[in-house]
């Protein structure tokens, strides 16, 4: 609160008794409209890296784009894209999450297809992790308050092995249900293009 | 009213039959609603353009939509102004046909959610608009009926009908009968409860709301109600005939076409699939899915019903266009409804009653043998039936159907319906799925391939009195767009290769075509101009569920991407690329 302005309330007369609760109300408002809060240095640090959606950054030399709001854990490629039994969750989870509704088994319906090069918000763990936990504004949903951290990065890795980027002995290779493509251990690793031609929708 | 002489016409042409086809119709050459009559035969009793010159046609307008998904829509011409609804984000155009080059008059965006994108099944569609007394009426895909000023393009009001947050989505045309819009949703994919509502197109106040699942009084159903065929009947069969508490998320969704005889005061529309797909996860019939209701247009209280499809096994959703002509069957004189149903029959109903006077394969049918005129049920073959865990191959006619929502024509000058349809079959598994509120609700991985002959799609002439095929033309891709028939004894569609084709209608012989920017999945019209000249028209820019993988960017490796349809027209991007352009035709 403002007690710079309140203290000069009491000089006001008795008369403008009624006024009075209307000038405060208008002293106060504007009283914060004029406050202003000086960064302390501890505030002034850089935003972190981690939040870069695009590969400009302008006035910066080069530096690799580091995307996604959610790092992986330490010891996330041990405990997931290098463990078969995490990848192997990954898949039946994707297909409990009804994530095979929209993307099927890799090539895409309603949303994109996950087992192409082509990545609209990124294609790292992290990016993964981020679209999947807060949706994306183009249609695909937010499943945080639905899903542990433990699945969702089991789900980030199956989601990797789709498009060839884990190692051939922890990608699934073959399918419960019906056989829809090359095994993902079989399938070629995509270069993850980052400066594919934007999609329309996520 | 300006369809009398062409009944007379028709008398002239055919002594002994009589076609009352063309209720409401057009007015002086134009197209007022997306089938163009209430009986919606989509036929154009404008002859100037016919067989003899026709292969002088030439594109005299063309318009950029500016939006890259399915245009399925049926442009409407009304007071020499055309105006196009596109996909998502649903922009409304109005086109001035009184100016050189048919300029813009005005643009309306009702600025749909864009997570709507994100529940809508099989590409972003739009099916068209409707129009009343100066208004023009679109459903959005985020589920809001608006009425716009067709003068101005100014919003008149907007209702919001449904929440996307459930998977529900709107995409089908509106129809207006007796001052009330008809509107109904999608989302059998996502477990979304069907409807049909009608809401008053002055003020845009919902009258009455009939449910496809559930009680009798959520379905309005009443005392009033007399189906055809003993299955039928019984109280509360939307909720009997279903386990548990699943007929909440069971589907069968009004996203398809509606036909209405002002005579009976009757309108007829049909019921999508039950969800899931999956049908062990729902024993029973799950009425009133994959059906057909009559209902009065003024209470929205049913008057009989048939279900094409009882327990619908393969996705078969009843929502396909019903031709209301009146002909003599055997000898007696019959008020009809032709339907061309997806589960791979031509249907012939009486539509006072509802019975089933014929059904008829216009494909090859593995998944059931004929179907019980006596008992109105089709006879399914249990060894096509899904059951979890197990292929299941060779699903004739596919998840898409022998046809899908793509409308049919019909002649009254030849007599024939001419049906756009798909030549396809299907492998599937099915397994059991959550319902996740607001995910997909389907349960099944199919994969879909050319049936026999090893085209994909068929425009077929079919005579629905003596229940034969008259001729058809192979195309290589599903044929997804409508079929124009018009009184120059021509027959026009388009090809998702982007061919836009003009057929001879007695004999199918390839009379003209044009090809266009991108694939066609619209509605081919024509109207007379200001100038008094016949034009023809169509909006080319493949999508829907058949051209997903081009105007998705989809990935045809994984054989089920679109639900499967992938893998049958994974050559399409060779052919053809997406982007939506209004094409018009005229002589020289």
């Amino acid at each position: 609160m403002c007690l710079r302005c309140l203290k000069y309330l009491p000089g006001m007369g008795r008369v403008l008794a009624g006024f009075a609760g209307l000038c405060l109300a208008i002293a106060l408002s504007g009283c914060e409209r004029e406050q202003r809060a000086f960064p302390q240095p501890a505030d002034a640090k850089l935003m972190p890296q981690t939040l870069r959606q695009s590969e400009l950054q302008p006035g910066q030399p080069a530096q690799p784009v580091g995307r996604g709001e959610h790092l992986p854990p330490p010891d996330y490629q041990a405990k997931y894209e290098n463990n078969a039994y995490a990848v192997s969750q990954g898949r039946r989870l994707y297909r409990w999450f009804n994530c095979n509704g929209c993307h099927a088994n890799g090539g895409g319906d309603i949303g994109p297809p996950l087992m192409d090069d082509r990545w609209i918000y990124g294609g790292e763990p992290a990016d993964i992790y981020t679209s999947i936990l807060h949706g994306r504004p183009n249609g695909m949903p937010s499943f945080a308050g639905h899903i542990t951290e433990d699945q969702l990065w089991q789900i980030v890795a199956y989601v990797r092995s789709m498009s060839g980027q884990l190692r051939i002995d922890t990608a699934p290779s073959r399918s419960d249900n019906l056989q829809p493509a090359e095994p993902e251990s079989r399938r070629e690793r995509q270069d993850m293009r980052q400066s594919a031609p934007p999609k329309e929708h996520s | 009213m300006s369809w009398l002489p062409l009944i007379a016409g028709c008398w002239l042409s055919f002594p002994g039959l009589s076609f009352a086809n063309a209720f409401a119709g057009e007015k002086d050459g134009e197209w007022p609603m997306a089938a163009n009559n209430y009986a919606s035969t989509r036929y154009s009793a404008l002859s100037d353009i016919n067989t003899a010159n026709v292969h002088t046609l030439k594109p005299v307008v063309t318009f950029s939509t500016g939006v890259n998904r399915g245009h399925e829509a049926a442009p409407l011409v009304i007071n020499n102004t055309m105006y196009i609804v596109t996909p998502y984000p649903n922009y409304l155009y109005a086109l001035d046909l009184n100016k050189p080059g048919a300029p813009q008059k005005w643009k309306f965006d009702p600025q749909p959610q864009s997570a709507a994108q994100g529940v809508a099944c099989c590409d972003f569609v739009n099916r068209g608009t409707a129009y009343a007394e100066g208004r023009v009426f679109i459903n959005t895909l985020d589920n809001q009926t608006i009425a716009v000023d067709a003068e101005d393009g100014k919003e008149i009001w907007r209702t919001r009908m449904g929440d996307i947050k459930t998977g529900e989505t709107m995409t089908m045309a509106p129809l207006v009968v007796n001052g009330k819009v008809l509107v109904g949703n999608s989302g059998g994919e996502f477990g979304v409860r069907g409807w049909l509502a009608a809401l008053d197109a002055k003020s845009g106040k919902e009258l009455w709301r009939a449910w496809s699942t559930g009680p009798d009084k959520d379905v309005l159903i009443g005392s009033n109600f007399k189906p055809y065929y003993a299955s039928d009947r019984g109280k509360d069969l939307g909720l009997t005939t279903w386990p548990g508490l699943s007929w909440q998320n069971g589907g069968g969704n009004v996203w398809g076409w509606i036909s209405f005889d002002p005579a009976l005061n009757l309108i007829y529309y049909g019921t999508g699939n039950p969800g899931p797909w999956n049908p062990e996860q729902r024993p029973g019939d799950n009425k009133w899915t994959a059906g057909i209701f009559a209902r009065n247009p003024d209470t929205g209280e049913a008057r009989w019903f048939y279900q094409f499809s009882p327990h619908d096994l393969h996705d078969y959703d009843a929502i396909n266009e019903n031709i209301l002509i009146d002909a003599p069957v055997k000898g007696r004189e019959r008020k009809l409804l032709i339907r061309p149903e997806r589960n791979g029959y031509i249907y012939v109903l009486d539509r006072t009653t509802g019975q089933v006077l014929s059904a008829d394969p216009f494909v090859r049918v593995t998944t059931s043998a004929g179907v019980d005129l006596k008992s109105g049920r089709i006879r399914y073959n249990p060894a096509k039936e899904p059951r979890v865990g197990e292929t299941i191959r060779d699903i004739c006619p596919v998840s898409p159907g022998a046809k899908d929502w793509q409308p049919s024509s019909y002649s009254p000058r030849t007599g024939l319906i001419y049906i756009p349809h798909q030549n396809m079959c299907q492998d599937a598994q099915s397994y059991n799925v959550s319902y996740i509120a607001g995910t997909p609700y389907v349960g099944s991985d199919t994969r879909m391939y050319a049936g026999p002959g090893g085209n994909l799609g068929v425009m077929t002439a079919w005579d629905p009195l003596s229940r034969k095929k008259k001729w058809d033309v192979r195309e290589p891709f599903p044929v997804w767009s409508g079929t124009l028939a018009t009184a120059g004894d021509l027959v026009f569609y388009g090809t998702m290769e982007g061919w836009f084709k003009a057929v001879d209608a007695q004999t199918g012989k390839l009379l003209w075509q044009f090809k266009t920017g991108s694939g066609i999945v619209g509605q081919p019209i024509s109207y007379r101009g200001p100038d008094r000249r016949q034009y023809i028209a169509v909006l080319s820019g493949v999508g829907g569920w058949a051209g997903a993988l081009v105007s998705g960017e989809l990935d045809a490796r994984d054989a089920t991407a679109a639900k499967g349809f992938a893998n049958a027209v994974k050559t399409l991007p060779a052919h053809t690329t997406r982007g939506g352009m209004l094409y018009v035709f005229a002589l020289p």
